[in-house]
């Protein structure tokens, strides 16, 4: 009797057990927890070191708080992209800086993959001669540090030409054409009254040639005919513009830069610091995409070009609609990288005073002090790009990724 | 992509928010048991602060920190230098990494207001100029217009060249880097027209191109300029460490006493010199360091006059005269309040 009752209450205790036991030893559960005490632990130390760094800004007696955006900067920045004068305000000063480096950083990635495809295939080139040419820029590119190609960009090239005056320009006299070491000098195209038709124009063709190429490609998935969409689109990209231009009269004409006093006016400058920046961050970069696409293309198995010419598609073709969509899988993510180490590498522009974000920061922080706060936005600013581009290069790859049925 | 954006935001926020480490408040003590003092100076300025070819720091900027340590320590040799650029400087200081900044920097409302930092004084009395190639056929600032200018960032320098040009309605083209050497290097490869910043830094700055002949420095002074040693808010003795070895520089100069006579002088029975050089009150007791700090301070740095030409004055290459540098006993604006 005793030893029953022992045993049921044994019984039931452990039935009591096990209804905990789930809860307690339930993965989701106990995940659940683990994870909201790490947020709160996280939390906690993000905030005392907020709360800390605050309270040790008061009692040094540094100014804190972000209120100092809205002064006036009183500083001048060497190239702009916006309106800036020095009577703009510091969070203008900012946007100047960020506009730089994303000016940069586009251009650099344009560049960067058109010269890192292009030195890919070179790579892969029966050529023996172009093959190797290839190699030699990869691996002479790739394995000098970047902040050095710069510097020998600016300070060995672009540096040591001589200066407009020395050139001995005619004061006055329009120049079309002249690299000094205070930049790149071409003609502006000025829009008139008018202008706008042409560009007007030139964006109703892109998007007509966007339309046909869609209708194309449904019909030939229709019927099999095929339509010649490049040509007929450059075609009307060229024809009708130009068209618009001598309709309207002619509204465009060239301001060419002149010399006068110091410097060459008018015109349009590339100053020699973007120059070299950007022909630094696309040969450096390109060297690593080069790479990245020559791989990509390795890795596209043999049997699939032998499998193509068997179906009798042409060499052309085959690289086109086999090789190349199969390659891209491969491509793309580390390209992705590629991109976001070149704008952040745009950052080294402060060497060669090239005005970017960091070095327009850096001007802030030292006109205003508030170390604290530019630092922090200008960190938040760079990651802000980096998940952007991050973002879109995802959505990029599941576009092209194979789609499995 | 959430995750990475949260792990993303709080990395920078940790980051943040760590970055400001309290500086504690007594210099003095820290000084002491570390032994030396650690000076901000210039990455290199002829005259001001910049290294010999055996690797030791000189300048007037130098002599002050080497006064401090003399005060101190009795050695005027126990500094460490820390070179560091325009825009690392104000930071250097607020963190602690150094303990006084001795870097020809001018003394502004803003910087005294709202870095936390204190203006112990001035121990050159400067103001912005321009310096341009003689081949330019340019005679006057005031001709300028157009001009690519060659400055460095974070100083007021830059602020004071925007206001002079808005103010004469001339334009130019800022060519801006961060690192003296680079806006040299700049300058001297002809990338800009004009070189500005103060105009002792711009003597300093002529002899280290490639043919300084060729240079010249225009006579317009556009700015006031005062370069004094700065330190930390909230120690008010280091504070007055700092400014009185300023200050019994200036008054050894005015009494006559110099590093080779200050000797006899201990001698003197004058209460002005035996105070100063601690023979009667107690000055050192009073700033926590020994009575003997001014002896030490002129027998091993020198006075403000010495200092002056030793570093920049006529005997050396920058030739600078006292000009408003002189005592104020001779024309000049260098006072310092007396010793009692």
């Amino acid at each position: 009797m005793g030893t029953d009752m022992a045993h049921q209450e044994s019984v039931s205790a452990g039935a009591d057990d096990s209804g905990r036991a789930s809860l307690i030893y339930d993965p989701r559960v106990r995940g659940f927890v683990f994870q909201a005490l790490l947020i709160i632990v996280v939390a906690g130390l993000v905030w005392s070191g907020l709360t800390n760094a605050h309270d040790n800004l008061q009692r040094a007696g540094i100014a804190s708080g972000f209120g100092f955006f809205k002064e006036r900067a009183g500083f001048d920045i060497g190239q702009s992209f916006i309106h800036y004068t020095n009577d703009s305000t510091y969070l203008r000063a900012f946007f100047v800086g960020l506009g730089n480096t994303l000016v940069v950083a586009v251009i650099g990635i344009f560049f960067a993959t058109v010269i890192g495809f292009i030195v890919g295939l070179a790579r892969l080139s029966k050529n023996y001669l172009v093959r190797k040419f290839a190699t030699v820029y990869v691996e002479t590119l790739r394995n000098i540090p970047l902040l050095l190609q710069l510097l020998f960009w600016y300070k060995a090239v672009l540096s040591i030409l001589p200066s407009p005056r020395a050139m001995g320009i005619e004061p006055g006299s329009e120049i079309a054409f002249s690299l000094n070491n205070r930049g790149l000098y071409l003609p502006r195209i000025v829009p008139e009254a008018g202008a706008s038709l042409i560009l007007f124009t030139a964006i109703a063709v892109l998007a007509v040639w966007f339309v046909l190429g869609r209708w194309a490609k449904k019909r030939q998935m229709a019927t099999g005919q095929q339509f010649p969409v490049f040509v007929t689109g450059l075609g009307l990209f060229i024809v009708l513009p130009l068209l618009a231009f001598f309709v309207t009269g002619m509204p465009l004409s060239l301001e060419y830069a002149s010399l006068q006093g110091f410097n060459m006016v008018n015109g349009w400058v590339i100053q020699p610091e973007f120059m070299a920046l950007l022909l630094g961050l696309s040969l450096y970069t390109a060297s690593f995409i080069a790479e990245i696409v020559r791989a990509g293309i390795l890795a596209v198995s043999h049997g699939q070009t032998e499998a193509a010419y068997a179906l009798g598609i042409r060499p052309n073709l085959t690289s086109r609609l086999v090789i190349v969509p199969q390659a891209m899988r491969v491509i793309i993510p580390p390209l992705t990288s590629q991109y976001l180490n070149l704008t952040k590498n745009s950052s080294l522009a402060v060497a060669i005073g090239y005005p970017d974000l960091v070095s327009v920061t850096g001007t802030v922080l030292n006109q205003t002090g508030q170390a604290v706060e530019v630092i922090s936005i200008t960190m938040l600013v760079y990651l802000t790009l980096s998940l952007l581009t991050s973002a879109f290069m995802n959505w990029f790859n599941a576009s092209v990724a194979l789609v499995e049925r | 992509m959430k995750k990475e954006i949260l792990s993303a935001v709080v990395g920078v926020a940790a980051v943040a928010g760590l970055g400001a480490a309290a500086a504690s408040a007594a210099t003095l003590d820290d000084v002491k048991a570390k032994g030396f003092v650690q000076c901000g100076v210039s990455t290199g300025l002829a005259g001001f602060s910049a290294p010999n070819d055996a690797g030791d720091w000189s300048g007037l900027d130098v002599d002050l920190c080497r006064g401090v340590a003399a005060a101190v320590f009795g050695d005027a040799k126990a500094v460490k230098y820390s070179p560091l650029s325009a825009k690392e400087r104000f930071t250097a200081l607020q963190s602690g990494e150094i303990d006084v900044l001795s870097r020809n920097t001018t003394w502004t409302m803003s910087r005294d207001t709202q870095l936390g930092l204190n203006f112990a004084g001035v121990n050159y009395y400067d103001g912005q100029g321009f310096m341009v190639r003689k081949s330019l056929g340019v005679n006057s600032a005031l001709q300028l217009s157009g001009a690519s200018v060659c400055v460095q960032t974070g100083t007021t320098t830059e602020l004071n060249l925007t206001d002079y040009f808005k103010a004469n309605d001339m334009t130019y083209n800022p060519v801006v880097f961060e690192k003296l050497e680079e806006v040299n290097a700049a300058y001297d490869a002809n990338r800009c027209d004009v070189y500005t910043t103060d105009q002792s830094g711009l003597y300093s700055i002529r002899l280290g191109l490639s043919a300084p002949d060729e240079h010249m420095v225009l006579p317009e002074v556009i700015s006031k300029e005062p370069l004094g040693p700065v330190v930390r808010q909230g120690d008010d003795q280091w504070f007055a460490i700092v400014k009185w070895v300023h200050f019994a520089m200036l008054n050894a100069e005015e009494m006559g006493i110099t590093s080779e006579n200050v000797d006899e002088m201990m001698n003197s029975t004058d209460p002005n010199v035996m105070r100063m050089l601690g023979k009667e009150g107690a000055f050192g007791d009073s700033l926590g360091i020994g009575n003997d700090w001014a002896y030490n301070v002129i027998k091993q740095v020198g006075n403000y006059g010495e200092v002056f030409e030793r570093n920049v004055g006529a005997s050396t290459q920058l030739n600078i005269s006292r000009g408003v540098n002189a005592l104020w006993s001779k024309g000049g604006l260098q006072y310092a309040p007396p010793i009692r």
